[in-house]
């Protein structure tokens, strides 16, 4: 029983690091083909990932931002530590909250359009159809989807940061008392500019991850419509375990 | 011209063609004919080497391709057309993007010269004006025309069919054999026809193969085929025919 659970266990690992080998090895052979880039594909492929992801991520984190004042400003006041709510939401926001949930989101919903898009491409033979047209598919798709989501995901940030944070002055000023002046001045008084780049480097990483992840199952996607389902799944999965693996090493790198 | 030097290929381990040979002469239409599963479509990516043979060489006008990288494959394609089972247009573009694609890709035309290109090469294949149609809204037949008009949209010298008569009715068949004749003629084009719909093979062909099993068991002219002593041609062409008769009677009732 045991020995059969932890051969399960150690299959799974075996086909996570081989699909973590699959990975890296996209993501140079991606970095080989910059050069060729279809600049009309990439703004194509920003508007499409970056801009229509903006409203759910706003969404996302400002509920995030309030819920956290809701949770630490009461027993922050308890203990007459008001002044510090302010700069200690700005960098968690800054540092993990913003970057990590807006990743997220962003592989819930362009990881998942990615790797949908590029399977039925795949099964229908039209990926196929462009290597007979002598296009190289990394070179066509792969290269726009890394670099705009390397861009737009760190904007997509940015927005983050800052709808997050006006979340949490409203509730710290109008549910928990704080004045305006005494949150403003925790955060610049706390919160440096390495919190928000920080956060800016790993959401370009996992802006990264998204697109080559979904690029990846989209291009290895098995025949049939249910291959598709299950690219997209293993997508979205592989990207967010991904995300919070990165998160911890990047975190030791840029706060230590 | 393009030459098969005992070829094998193998898909996941599984031994689909077997020690082939066979030389398709320049201007000629090939067609390959044999039971689904027996490696005809292994064959036509062989050919545009969408795959690597196992053993064997592939040559094109003269180049063994078989151990090109992608790079050196895609100057070899850019001779190349390929008309794909499911035509395999890409959904996100309309039919006049579909057909611009390689010479947008490729060439240095103006804008203004790759639409005349688009125009004519639909009007070759009898869908002037639907350049800004979608391809979702078009039939099974139309996007077969689409696919060759895509196909020969940078005047390749060789085309590549992958059934291209496959799931049409007999009308819409006759109409693409009829396509693909009239672009031999007008292109000078080598052509490569892979079916198992024997009306449109015999009606197309210069010359006929049959695979069974992975192996090309039969090579000839159409009335060498159809004549044929070997029991497996025999069956085959008569199976064929059956499910035709079979397809008419249906559509009749």
């Amino acid at each position: 029983m045991v020995k059969e659970v932890l051969e399960r266990l150690g299959a799974q690992v075996i086909v996570f690091v081989d699909q973590v080998g699959q990975i890296v090895t996209l993501a140079a052979e991606t970095v080989t083909h910059l050069p060729e880039l279809r600049w009309r594909g990439l703004v194509r492929q920003m508007a499409h990932l970056g801009v229509d992801s903006l409203p759910i991520v706003l969404l996302t984190i400002l509920f995030t931002g309030m819920v956290i004042t809701v949770q630490t400003a009461n027993e922050f006041v308890k203990y007459g530590a008001q002044s510090t709510v302010g700069g200690i939401v700005a960098i968690a926001m800054g540092r993990e909250l913003s970057p990590v949930l807006t990743g997220v989101v962003v592989a819930g919903r362009c990881g998942a359009a990615i790797t949908a898009e590029l399977g039925s491409m795949k099964v229908t033979e039209q990926i196929d159809a462009l290597r007979v047209m002598a296009v190289n598919p990394i070179a066509y798709l792969v290269v726009p989807r890394l670099l705009a989501c390397m861009l737009m995901v760190p904007l997509l940030v940015i927005f983050a940061d800052v709808i997050g944070t006006i979340g949490s002055y409203m509730v710290a000023t109008a549910y928990a008392g704080i004045s305006s002046h005494t949150f403003m001045h925790s955060i610049t008084t706390f919160a440096v500019p390495n919190d928000v780049t920080g956060g800016l480097v790993k959401a370009m990483v996992f802006g990264a991850i998204v697109a080559i992840v979904g690029c990846h199952k989209g291009l290895t996607t098995r025949e049939g419509a249910e291959g598709v389902g299950q690219a997209t799944t293993g997508s979205v999965v592989m990207s967010i375990i991904l995300i919070f693996i990165s998160n911890y090493f990047l975190s030791l790198m840029l706060y230590r | 011209m393009i030459r098969l030097d005992h070829v094998s290929a193998q898909v996941q381990g599984k031994e689909i063609l077997k020690d082939i040979n066979l030389e398709i002469h320049t201007g000629e239409i090939m067609v390959i004919i044999g039971p689904s599963g027996s490696g005809k479509s292994t064959l036509l990516r062989l050919m545009i080497g969408l795959m690597k043979p196992a053993a064997g060489e592939v040559w094109i006008d003269g180049q063994e391709i078989s151990r090109m990288n992608e790079d050196q494959l895609n100057e070899v394609r850019l001779r190349m057309g390929m008309v794909f089972q499911y035509s395999a247009l890409f959904d996100s573009m309309n039919v006049g993007e579909n057909v611009a694609f390689g010479l947008r890709e490729h060439s240095q035309l103006s804008e203004v010269e790759i639409r005349r290109q688009v125009r004519r090469k639909l009007r070759m294949v009898g869908l002037s004006g639907q350049e800004a149609t979608m391809p979702n809204a078009l039939s099974g037949g139309m996007k077969k025309r689409v696919s060759l008009a895509r196909a020969i949209a940078v005047d390749p010298r060789i085309v590549l069919y992958d059934e291209p008569t496959s799931g049409l009715d007999p009308i819409m068949s006759g109409t693409i054999d009829r396509l693909i004749a009239s672009t031999r003629r007008m292109l000078g084009v080598t052509s490569v026809v892979v079916t198992h719909d024997m009306a449109s093979a015999f009606n197309i062909a210069d010359r006929l193969a049959m695979i069974h099993q992975g192996q090309i068991i039969e090579t000839g002219g159409v009335e060498d085929i159809r004549h044929s002593v070997n029991p497996l041609v025999q069956r085959f062409i008569r199976s064929e025919n059956a499910k035709i008769n079979a397809r008419k009677e249906k559509q009749n009732e």
